[in-house]
């Protein structure tokens, strides 16, 4: 099992996309997820704009299904291996795991995003004292509680959105004096009565004893200094490449995503990506899939020309 | 591994058999936070109960759920879950928020229990 065909780093939507059509390709397919499949979905409350599901659905039940279709036409995956790096050898790919090596032909990285940091003091202190990346694991723990959601994109907002089932107030902080966020959610979390704005402002430390107590705020227009007593804080400001695993090896752009083509191929032949990891792209559930199919499709065709080659 | 997979071969305390089964303890035990509707628990119980299986000479690994024990996770100022908590004579000598691979819980409990 430490060989394959194809190899897919990361089995989130994308990956798992991908090896839904490569192993119905009958393409010998291996999925190497660092957690356990489904990737951001499983942490997502709720999914409203995946086509196809007209009353939405939960983000860990699609999870589930992606994989068992995956695993249906007979992808094998291998979860709680984090890949460490992706190296270039004789006759393809070595894909280094925490644990060994792995060798295919062809890879896809579907490796996605992780939460951006706010990089201020106390954060590190306080994650899992009150600072959260996570509403859905952690906001049973702030009924009856205040809470701060910083950020003004989707994420943030549906996020303060569904705190407002626990927590009896909740500030959404945001440093502009307005939302990137989509307008049916703007609308939503404009007409909460629990929810309050903060607007034109920054985090500038995050304080407490054993816990967080208070959030030192800064209001960039004033520049006026207040303190606003909090239980928690959840940070949606954003999300970082997991690209680190190919840094040395494929063209990446300014931030850290993997450059491609509109077939998915990166600088490397035999090498492709697909998913949020992916530069210049619009980071949706929807397109991710799209991506994985058409990363799929390729691999296919360069596995073909391999052949054909020898 | 599935996430329905349910957490079944690992001990479930409370607070009526914490201290007798952790604080009391002759071995360093592992204690896991976590409850039902966790993603990331359920990410993280196969490898918990692959490490107590793995260590079990050395390590006796419990969970508490916080719903049903929520004077436990207050009175460990437990705020995330999964929060993995290493008691060793009855004092807290180690703590994991959130998921961790298998490679990092192992060396993380090699360096707090030996």
């Amino acid at each position: 099992m430490n060989e394959a065909d194809l190899i897919i780093v990361g089995g989130g939507p994308a990956g798992l996309t991908s090896a839904i059509y490569s192993a119905r390709a009958l393409i010998d397919t291996v999925v190497i997820e660092k957690m356990l499949p489904g990737g951001q979905p499983i942490l997502t409350s709720f999914i409203e704009n995946y086509p196809g599901f007209p009353e939405g659905i939960s983000g860990p039940e699609l999870a589930e299904r992606l994989e068992s279709q995956a695993r249906r036409f007979g992808a094998k995956i291998i979860t709680s291996q984090p890949v460490e790096e992706v190296l270039q050898v004789d006759k393809g790919f070595e894909i280094k795991t925490e644990e060994g090596s792995f060798f295919s032909k062809a890879v896809i990285i579907a490796t996605g995003t992780s939460p951006r940091k706010l990089n201020v003091p106390g954060e590190e202190t306080f994650t899992g004292r009150g600072v959260s990346y996570c509403a859905v694991c952690d906001g049973a723990f702030y009924k009856d509680k205040v809470v701060a959601v910083v950020g003004g994109g989707d994420s943030a907002i549906v996020e303060a959105i569904y705190l407002t089932r626990f927590a009896s107030k909740v500030y959404v902080i945001h440093r502009r004096d307005q939302l990137r966020a989509e307008k049916i959610l703007q609308e939503r979390a404009f007409a909460n009565s629990k929810i309050t704005f903060i607007w034109n402002t920054v985090i500038q430390s995050i304080e407490g004893g054993k816990k967080v107590e208070l959030l030192k705020l800064k209001n960039l227009k004033t520049e006026e200094v207040s303190d606003l007593p909090v239980d928690g804080l959840f940070v949606y400001i954003g999300s970082i490449p997991n690209s680190s695993m190919v840094r040395n090896l494929v063209e990446l752009d300014e931030n850290g995503f993997i450059i491609t083509d509109n077939s998915m191929r990166t600088n490397i032949p035999g090498l492709f990506a697909a998913g949020d990891v992916r530069s210049n792209t619009f980071r949706q559930l929807a397109t991710a899939v799209g991506d994985g199919a058409i990363a799929a499709n390729s691999a296919e065709k360069y596995l073909g020309e391999l052949i054909w080659k020898r | 591994m599935s996430l329905r997979n349910s957490y079944n071969r690992i001990k479930a305390v409370d607070s009526s058999n914490f201290d007798s089964e952790v604080l009391n303890s002759t071995i360093p035990v592992l204690v896991d936070f976590w409850a039902e509707w966790c993603m990331p628990c359920k990410m993280l119980s196969p490898i918990v109960e692959e490490i107590s299986q793995e260590l079990s000479d050395k390590l006796k690994v419990v969970k508490v759920n916080v719903d049903e024990n929520p004077d436990l996770a207050t009175s460990y100022g437990i705020q995330a879950i999964p929060t993995l908590l290493v008691f060793k004579d009855g004092n807290v000598v180690g703590e994991i928020v959130g998921y961790v691979s298998k490679k990092a819980l192992r060396d993380k409990l090699e360096e707090v229990i030996g």
